[in-house]
């Protein structure tokens, strides 16, 4: 099944990619800059946020879910609005909306810790050689890339194999918001075994080649 | 009134209710090399970290050449990046040596086909022109610091802060540095603040010399008159050898 490449498990593979790449590529807009000022800056109530992105980092997937789908909604805080950027429930968009909740707190506190485990003297170093602010926060991020990169990896990982979100605010409908870890709960309730085997083999690969790739990384520097 | 670069007055510096640094007045010179020794703690890093204004005095202000700046007064980046500091520690980025000593031209937007030479000759001039593609980290404790002093020297800063250079490093790589600086303040006319624990090289490098006792300047002189006729008691001790508290 998987070497014909049956088209709706095609269809669905690349939904699920289409959905977790978007999904990560927001959580990354979101989450480095934000794990950046986290790591480098000291404002009152910091604590508090870390302590907020932290449970954000561990936040079950299904919760996320029934919240984005309280949000959207028609009758909800969002939903009511009618506003054109707000994603319907049950679309693809929706889906994204639930996994880039799920995936930047891990990216913005991964991205942190990394931030925070360059020497802060190394900071005042580079100020000393005449750096601007921002000149200062790219040669931290710089020298914290492994660890970033590991946070783009991790969020990646978590959103790409979770079934809750996606299965209360998408719906799972066919040809439509279906991927791979709502089609193999459907495969097996109906007993198709044959396509939730295939469709469970795709997902462990993706997922172990973003394991090794982060394990490999965290291990070493890119170049040495 | 342009030979003096630095001119401090009142100057104190204060973390939280603890005061660090608490000095009166403190003229550096362009051209000299002033020494800055006393026991750690005694506020000689902070000093330095406010000529390179990557702090703000809490009272007092800190003139650099035309323009005083006070507590919390932001200091423009071309007046900053006209001074750069050598720390105790090398601090290289994780990059090569060649991006290491090429980093602070790129801060300033230098795009020019000149820097590949003047990288090339800042690194021989360190003894290190045949290493420019190696890792800063896999480098050895004295070959780091003479790199971190090429990234220094590149700048053609007019002030070179030294915050202990040689400290922790072998007696060959403390003969090199001591050459370097000594060569660049007389071939460029590089002023420079060098703080040191030792006695002995800041009588070898420096034009002046400025004992620093819990945040305040003790005294302050030529290199001859300090070791020489000290007119502080505890300068005498320091010179001696003798601990001061």
């Amino acid at each position: 099944m998987i070497l014909h490449l049956d088209p709706d498990l095609l269809e669905i593979v690349l939904m699920s990619l289409r959905v977790s790449g978007i999904a990560l590529a927001l959580s990354t807009l979101i989450g480095i800059p934000l794990g950046v000022v986290m790591g480098l800056s000291r404002f009152v109530g910091r604590k508090l946020v870390i302590a907020l992105l932290y449970t954000g980092m561990g936040f079950p997937p299904v919760v996320v879910g029934l919240f984005v789908y309280l949000l959207l909604s028609r009758s909800g805080p969002l939903g009511s609005l009618g506003w054109a950027w707000v994603p319907s429930l049950f679309t693809p968009g929706a889906m994204v909306f639930a996994q880039t909740i799920i995936a930047f707190p891990l990216v913005a506190g991964f991205t942190m810790a990394a931030v925070m485990g360059v020497d802060p003297a190394l900071r005042q170093q580079v100020q000393a050689l005449g750096a601007t602010r921002w000149q200062t926060a790219a040669a931290i991020l710089s020298e914290a890339r492994i660890g970033v990169i590991v946070s783009i990896i991790a969020g990646f990982g978590s959103i790409i194999s979770e079934v809750g979100a996606v299965m209360l605010v998408g719906g799972n409908i066919q040809h439509s918001t279906r991927v791979l870890t709502t089609a193999i709960v459907l495969g097996t309730r109906q007993g198709e075994f044959d396509l939730a085997i295939a469709l469970g083999t795709i997902l462990l690969a993706i997922s172990f080649v973003t394991n090794v790739i982060m394990l490999r990384l965290q291990g070493r520097t890119f170049d040495e | 009134m342009n030979d003096v670069v630095y001119e401090l007055q009142q100057v104190t510096k204060a973390y939280g209710s603890r005061v660090v640094l608490k000095v009166e007045g403190l003229e550096v010179r362009r051209g000299e090399i002033l020494g800055l020794v006393g026991p750690s703690g005694a506020g000689k890093s902070t000093l330095l970290r406010l000529l390179n204004f990557l702090e703000s005095p809490s009272s007092g202000t800190v003139r650099f050449l035309d323009r005083a700046y006070g507590p919390g007064q932001g200091v423009p980046i071309a007046e900053r990046r006209r001074v750069t500091m050598v720390f105790q520690r090398p601090l290289l980025l994780n990059r090569s040596v060649w991006a290491n000593v090429l980093y602070g031209l790129r801060l300033r937007g230098e795009r020019r086909t000149e820097t590949r030479a003047l990288v090339q000759s800042t690194l021989e001039k360190v003894g290190l022109g045949g290493i420019s593609n190696q890792r800063a980290r896999t480098l050895s404790g004295g070959e780091a610091q003479r790199v971190a002093l090429a990234r220094a020297m590149i700048l053609r800063p007019d002030v070179l802060l030294l915050d202990e250079p040689t400290a922790n490093l072998d007696p060959y790589n403390v003969g090199l540095i001591e050459d370097i600086v000594r060569t660049l303040n007389r071939e460029q006319g590089t002023t420079m603040v060098m703080v040191t624990h030792n006695v002995f090289q800041a009588r070898r490098l420096a034009h002046r010399v400025a004992l620093m006792l819990e945040g305040q300047i003790a005294e302050e002189g030529d290199v001859q008159g300090f070791f020489e006729s000290p007119r502080d008691p505890r300068t005498a001790a320091f010179v001696r050898g003798e601990m001061v508290y």
